[in-house]
């Protein structure tokens, strides 16, 4: 026994001692959230997304602002309305050396419905797809039930891994419902081993330790512009304290979302931070459920749901200060939000009106409502799932309560309020949403759009607003082609949505990075931390 | 000794399946994990086959006793979140707790035990009234203030150790260990001197209670005037008997401190179980929390037999009495 600890002691020490100074080509990187896999189709979640980018790339890129930019495919165009043709990188390959096919691409999405044990698979990026075929050796060929505009959007998410590496089958041919002679679908675990976890981007795992480390290394093979960064770790780190800490200690290089108390700190030392407006947006849904037998449950001193009247609604939007929420709550790093997404995001119109402030004027609409005293009314809120949000219901509940409508605040555990969400049990709610895809579309189809499950649309529509009119525009953009024309009904869609209150935006969340000095960040509306947006000296 | 070892076992037994239930049950109050795992914008259809895929459609009955004759045959179900099994899992992230536990077990007995001895042996110097007030802090500051300060002080001031995470590991004997690093050991010793701490203050308070009731003893009188040395006579005769409610203590406090090590585990980022369980508490991770659970309890019962058996083979009149019973 002694002997094994002084040998393994002895084989160490020089190990140890070259560990401890980072080389001016690592990058440690302190993340908010850990990914929950190293497979890029395990989890429709941000923190998977943004890890799978460095080794596993997609079709289509995003830039900082989510405007689409080509990635393996150089490029992509409709044939008709229901056809796409994407063209593939010519000299993209995978880690291993070889070239990215378009049966790579069909294994890819042949897999995505079928990841075992997937708690939230991507098989959403696919919607309406019937048919997927490989022409020559770099064309794929995607045809749709439906107009589907936003397919670019969404085959930024699914990163393309290698057929031949996993055993996809060599006559591959797309299917719904499961695809012929698909060959081997790998388990998750399987990506932990870097042998296996083969694909086309700048970097390739060495690493997955779950909650410990995960460590990628430079692709010296790679196709593209090879990043600065030779060895990337990445350590998840939680608690904000601790990262914030870590950063000012040296541990790590660069963290994700310092808390806004410590800005002051973390520039006081040296530090820096880079900002983006992100496509997050905060809002409030006020119950709109127009049935006779529904009783809102949170609203109390009339029998009736004042919700329903759009003087009331109104009213409520405009008793809330937003620019001094934005200062004071959010210490500056936010925006006050007149819609759902900020400009210059696809679908979002530039200089949209913010619900002016008016406490005067919105008693005087509560009482021209019939509501001259007010209501009681329950605001639900999360209080550990967006950037001091129990803080901004608050300030709003005492806002309202200015203009006679009393408001009790009601924060819980993100997990306890969203499944109280769904079973529709508060008559007012804070909450955010971030826009996937990068357009309007995805927000109004999500919150604004009738709530009718067996679409499959309007799911977190809560407060169960319905404006055909808003619902006719929405569904007409998702299947409209033409960039220009989908963009326009989006906007008249937004604005509708604005002029009836059926949603109440608050802000839209900026999120920050802090660094050392000497390295600079492209800050990114889709909160991804990307080894490749970070820069040796200040970016900008 | 065979039927004391049965009765225990047969206890223990009860309150593992007791526990069981309750864990179980209690996880049903605190929301429905669909919302959480599912992508924000999935229908109902969707979630609807996430709860089927997960079994989590069956009625609560049915779903307890699926979990409860799979955990008879130590299957204690897969990770909602990672799909992984979920006493794989902890186990995972088992040695690095252990090995956080363990030094910060060594660091209270080295700190408490000579500084308690010393205090009981000279209980009025100024030395002494030191260390018990010393101790009182250590009982009464929390144990994340400790670790800020700590961190604040060594890692960002100084620069002198790393503020979060567990350093570079080396396999001994098929499990990954941190101890035998040099930057493994950099970054056990701030979480580990914060969670001896408080171990620490217990420990003086005991030796010293312990040192001073033993040096009034007859055998120790005894020894005196039979000329030992005063060396002999406090290593041997002093610390020796001392050691026995040092021990007791110090051995369900081990078991708690690799089970609740949470809150130093959450302030230094540090990858053991604590921070295991805590991540699954917020992604409502069920059956990682009643692995979790079910497993602490299971610790803490073989730490108590444990106990018992160093107790006898310390106390000989201990061992006198079990062999009469």
């Amino acid at each position: 026994m002694k002997a094994i600890i002084i040998s393994a002691l002895a084989a160490t020490i020089p190990f140890a001692a070259a560990s401890g100074a980072a080389s001016a080509q690592d990058l440690r990187i302190g993340l908010a959230s850990e990914p929950t896999s190293a497979d890029p189709h395990f989890h429709a979640l941000a923190p998977n997304f943004a890890l799978a980018k460095h080794v596993f790339e997609p079709l289509v890129g995003m830039d900082e602002s989510q405007k689409l930019i080509p990635n393996l495919a150089r490029s992509w165009k409709t044939l008709d309305d229901l056809t796409w043709e994407f063209k593939l990188q010519p000299n993209a390959t995978f880690s291993n050396g070889q070239k990215v096919t378009p049966r790579d691409v069909i294994y890819t999405y042949c897999r995505l419905p079928f990841v075992e044990g997937s708690p939230a698979n991507l098989a959403f990026t696919l919607k309406n797809v019937v048919s997927i075929e490989g022409k020559g050796d770099d064309t794929v060929i995607i045809k749709t039930s439906a107009p589907a505009p936003l397919l670019p959007n969404n085959l930024a998410s699914p990163g393309i891994i290698s057929a031949d590496v996993f055993g996809g089958g060599k006559n591959i041919k797309f299917k719904v419902g499961g695809c012929e002679d698909f060959g081997n679908n790998p388990k998750p675990v399987e990506f932990n081993d870097p042998a296996k976890a083969i694909g086309s981007g700048p970097y390739k795992f060495v690493e997955f330790t779950r909650g410990a480390q995960i460590v990628l290394e430079r692709n010296d093979n790679y196709w593209g512009e090879k990043p600065i960064w030779k060895k990337v770790t990445m350590k998840p780190l939680t608690n904000s304290g601790a990262r914030v800490a870590g950063l000012l200690a040296g541990d790590v290089d660069i963290i994700e979302t310092p808390s806004i108390q410590d800005f002051d700190r973390i520039k006081g030392a040296g530090f820096q931070i880079a900002q983006a407006l992100s496509n997050r947006v905060i809002y409030i849904q006020l119950d709109q459920f127009n049935d006779p037998n529904w009783k809102s449950p949170g609203i109390k001193g009339t029998d009736k749901n004042p919700l329903l009247d759009k003087r009331v609604r109104q009213a409520m939007t405009m008793a809330i200060n937003r620019q001094g929420i934005v200062e004071r709550i959010m210490g500056g790093v936010a925006a006050p939000a007149g819609e759902l997404l900020p400009w210059p995001m696809f679908g979002s119109t530039k200089d949209f009106p913010i619900p002016k402030y008016d406490p005067d004027a919105a008693k005087k609409l509560l009482a021209d409502a019939g509501y001259p005293n007010g209501f009681e009314i329950t605001l639900g809120t999360p209080n550990d799932r967006y950037i001091n949000d129990e803080k901004v219901a608050q300030a709003v509940a005492q806002m309202w309560t200015r203009i006679g409508v009393k408001t009790n605040v009601d924060a819980m555990t993100a997990s306890t309020f969203f499944t109280r969400r769904t079973k529709f049990e508060f008559s007012a709610f804070l909450a955010g949403w971030g826009s996937g895809t990068g357009e309007i579309s995805d927000s109004l189809l999500s919150l604004s759009v009738s709530l009718t499950p067996s679409k499959g649309i309007g799911t977190t529509n809560r407060s169960r607003y319905s404006n055909p009119k808003v619902d006719e525009l929405v569904l007409k953009a998702i299947e409209t082609i033409d960039d220009k024309t989908r963009e326009s009904l989006l906007q008249q869609a937004s604005k509708l949505v604005a002029d009836d209150v059926g949603i109440v935006p608050l802000h839209f969340e900026v999120t920050p990075w802090a660094f050392k000095k000497g390295l600079g960040y492209k800050a990114r509306a889709d909160q991804y931390t990307l080894a490749m947006s970070v820069t040796q000296g200040p970016s900008n | 000794m065979l039927v004391y070892l049965i009765r225990r076992l047969s206890q223990a037994a009860l309150v593992v399946a007791v526990m069981g239930t309750i864990v179980f049950l209690s996880m049903y109050a605190i929301g429905n994990p669909i919302d959480l795992l599912a992508a924000q914008d999935a229908s109902d259809a969707e979630k609807a086959e996430l709860a089927r895929q997960l079994g989590l459609d069956r009625p609560i009955w049915e779903q307890f006793l699926i979990f409860a004759g799979n955990a008879m045959r130590g299957d204690l179900g897969k990770s909602f979140v990672y799909n992984e099994p979920t006493l794989r899992l902890i186990l995972q992230r088992l040695p690095a707790t252990l090995e956080l536990a363990l030094t910060a077990l060594v660091f209270s007995v080295a700190l408490g035990i000579p500084l308690g001895v010393y205090a009981g042996l000279k209980p009025d110097s100024w030395m002494s009234r030191t260390i018990m007030s010393g101790s009182i802090l250590g009982f009464s500051l929390p144990n994340f203030w400790i670790g800020l300060m700590l961190i604040l002080f060594f890692a960002v001031e100084l620069k002198w150790l790393p503020a979060s995470g567990r350093g570079e590991t080396v396999d001994l004997l098929g499990v990954p260990v941190s101890f035998l690093t040099w930057d493994g050991l950099r970054h056990l010793f701030l979480p580990a001197l914060t969670l001896s701490l408080y171990k620490a203050a217990l420990v003086v308070r005991l030796a010293r209670a312990g040192t001073r009731e033993v040096v009034m003893q007859d055998y120790v009188r005894f020894a005196r005037a039979k000329g030992l040395s005063y060396r002999r006579i406090v290593l041997v005769h002093v610390v020796k008997n001392m050691m026995i409610p040092v021990v007791t203590v110090l051995g369900l406090e081990f078991g708690s401190m690799i089970a609740f090590a949470v809150v130093t585990e959450t302030v230094f980022a540090y990858p053991g179980m604590g921070k295991l369980l805590i991540d699954s508490i917020n992604r409502l991770d069920r059956p990682v929390i009643v692995a979790y659970l079910m497993f602490t309890v299971l610790l803490f019962v073989i730490i108590n037999l444990i106990v018992d058996l160093i107790y006898a083979a310390i106390d000989p009149r201990v061992r006198l009495v079990e062999a009469k019973g």
